[in-house]
């Protein structure tokens, strides 16, 4: 079988084989081809990346550490698990990286105003925390459920100068507020550029998320080889799937076992996940092919995870393809297995992750036992403090 | 030939400029969408866009997405859709139908399977939202096997080198969305418009009809467009007369009816 070289995807047409492209309205392609070349000939230059640089570390505080977690270690067996920190970034996720360099791209293009979907809230409050530094207009798009369930994000997008517009359409979560900002791009496409925050989205957003949130894997081989120690195997949490492939895109052609963990939910057979990699089917969804969850029909279904952030019938391109390609193993846990993988963290290293990286965590947890002397690298995608309201109320309290 | 085809050769003919209209399938339920189809052509609509539900309408604005939600709620699927056109054909074997709604159910379906049973059931096109010429090849061959027309947008922003990729794949009309945006805004200036259309026509060599939808929402508007297009296309402004009469289907009928009448009188004869 011929070696597939990994980092020459996707094509020029946005497609990883049969997924990606650019499934779209005809009034979208040209902002999104303005968007491609802009990205091409702006952020590809070494100045724009020298500041990026430069901003990424004083702004941003990167590069984040790499934890070895040795008391979890050492409980679970004979394996060594290291955490890449990206919850000590600013603003607490690694949603940030991506925020600043497209942030920093709509500035040299020219645009006076953001707009942005959020789900959890995270990639709202990277946004405007972004918007607010580069002094730019900030609209962000949120399913009015959403806004009930993550009220904090919501009052803090506001303290930064940002607009929150509840969406309440649809499910009225993060798909339909995709697609609010989708359509508000559309209608002020001269001086808006969109934000996606995830590597979703018609091409080249996959692409463009990827490449900003690919510091993750690069900083992390560096800081590997600085302590003399080689990954084996690499774990991180899949949404839309940006920190994921953040970290497992620069390790792509090299000889290192990856997995991603979707939400399983209550269960994959009870039909209340977040899944479509392991129980999805491809289709098209918000601008591009790849595995969605859909009824018989055709329709998007509506998902369940007790992580608003995994919570999403889509997942990005690159990853379809890379499940095609079984380059990666995409695997489930359950929102109780999460949860207890997110007391664990936080008992027994003094780190409280967010729901969603508690998924990547149980996964690791899991297998610790069976991979002796292993270096297993989890990307730890953001801090927990923003889940303390559910956390408290699945043990009855109120904060 | 295609239903498509013979409307618009006609109205060459006869100088007109075809009307054609959007509504939701199944909103507010299937029933009164037969009877609300049958009303347009009794009121003049040459050509009925039949709205194929589903649950991402993105390119949509809030008025058609409400009444895709509506008829979502009554679990309206491809398959009751063209039920619907089967219906309808009972009793008109002349007004062309195109389905128009967003890929991905007619991928679930499959592309060959959904063409010929569209083609059987009555269907003469397709307009799909979310797929551009260079992300239809596939389904374009399987439509076109099956002679059904597949319809494309261009827009104000689409260069030429997109537009004759467009005018190539393009069969029965081509869709030309007046402004930016999404359905349910309004024209303010008709000048660049007719440019548009007239540089279209013009790239094409006059080969494909060249029809304006999005933003037209009177009779004025209409006339106007009308004169230098090939079709104008009302979708919105019916919606929007259905929700607000959602409790009274009488009244929701009469309405429509003499609105269309209204627009299909000032279109008149160029």
């Amino acid at each position: 079988m011929k070696k597939i070289n990994y980092k020459s995807f996707p094509d020029k047409d946005g497609h990883f084989a049969k997924y990606g492209g650019q499934y779209v309205s005809e009034t979208l392609m040209y902002p999104l081809s303005e968007l491609y070349k802009a990205y091409m000939k702006i952020a590809k230059s070494a100045s724009f990346q020298k500041e990026l640089k430069g901003e990424l570390k004083n702004y941003v505080g990167r590069p984040t550490p790499i934890y070895h977690a040795s008391r979890i270690s050492k409980e679970l067996g004979n394996c060594n698990i290291y955490l890449k920190r990206e919850d000590l970034n600013h603003t607490g996720a690694h949603k940030i990286n991506n925020a600043m360099g497209q942030a920093m791209l709509a500035k040299a293009m020219g645009k006076t105003r953001i707009i942005a979907e959020t789900g959890a809230g995270q990639h709202g409050v990277a946004t405007a925390t972004a918007c607010a530094r580069y002094n730019l207009k900030c609209v962000v798009y949120m399913g009015s459920e959403d806004i009930q369930r993550q009220k904090i994000n919501v009052y803090r997008m506001k303290l930064l100068g940002a607009e929150v517009v509840a969406v309440n359409s649809g499910s009225k979560t993060l798909k339909d507020a995709l697609n609010e900002a989708l359509r508000d791009w559309v209608t002020n496409v001269d001086d808006t550029h969109y934000i996606i925050g995830s590597v979703a989205g018609p091409h080249p957003y996959p692409m463009i998320v990827r490449d900003f949130q690919s510091v993750i894997g690069h900083e992390s081989k560096q800081q590997m080889k600085k302590i003399n120690k080689k990954a084996h195997i690499l774990v991180a949490c899949v949404g839309g799937g940006s920190n994921a492939i953040g970290l497992f895109h620069p390790y792509l052609n090299d000889n290192v076992e990856i997995i991603g963990v979707e939400a399983g939910g209550y269960g994959l057979s009870t039909g209340k996940h977040a899944a479509p990699l392991n129980k999805g089917k491809p289709g098209i969804l918000h601008g591009n092919r790849t595995y969605i969850m859909e009824d018989k029909n055709g329709q998007i279904e509506s998902t369940h995870s007790i992580s608003a952030g995994l919570d999403y019938p889509g997942v990005g391109p690159e990853h379809s393809w890379l499940k095609d390609n079984k380059r990666v193993k995409y695997v489930t846990v359950t929102d109780k297995e999460a949860l207890e993988a997110f007391y664990y963290l936080t008992e027994k290293e003094g780190i409280i992750p967010a729901l969603e990286t508690a998924h990547a965590l149980a996964y690791t947890f899991k297998i610790a036992k069976s991979k002796s002397k292993k270096n297993i690298l989890v990307n730890l995608s953001g801090r927990g403090d923003k889940d303390i309201d559910t956390i408290a109320s699945l043990q009855g309290m109120k904060v | 030939m295609n239903r498509i085809n013979q409307l618009f050769l006609q109205q060459k003919k006869s100088k007109r400029t075809a009307f054609i209209t959007y509504l939701v399938c199944g909103d507010p339920d299937l029933k009164s969408t037969l009877k609300i189809m049958n009303l347009m052509v009794e009121s003049g609509v040459d050509l009925i866009e039949l709205g194929v539900p589903f649950t991402d309408p993105i390119a949509d604005g809030p008025t058609i997405q409400k009444g895709v939600e509506r008829a979502l709620k009554k679990n309206v699927s491809l398959l009751d859709v063209l039920k619907v056109v089967e219906a309808f054909r009972k009793s008109n074997q002349k007004t062309p139908l195109v389905l128009m709604g967003y890929m991905n159910p007619i991928e679930r379906m499959g592309f060959n399977k959904f063409s010929i049973q569209a083609k059987s059931k009555g269907v003469d096109g397709v307009l799909l939202v979310d797929s551009p010429p260079e992300e239809s090849e596939e389904i374009n061959s399987a439509l076109i096997k099956n002679d059904l027309c597949q319809i494309f947008l261009a827009s104000p922003t689409t260069e030429d080198k997109r537009l004759k990729k467009i005018i190539k794949y393009s069969t029965g009309y081509l869709y030309y969305v007046s402004i930016k945006g999404i359905t349910g805004s309004s024209i303010i200036d008709f000048k660049p418009i007719k440019k548009s259309v007239d540089h279209i026509r013009k790239l094409s060599k006059g080969s494909i009809p060249v029809t304006v939808g999005f933003g037209i929402k009177n009779g004025i508007t209409a006339k106007n467009i009308g004169k230098f297009s090939d079709g104008i296309i009302i979708g919105s402004s019916i919606v929007e007369l259905i929700e607000q009469h959602i409790d009274n289907k009488m009244i929701m009928y009469k309405k429509i009816k003499s609105f269309l009448m209204s627009i299909s009188k000032s279109i008149g004869e160029k």
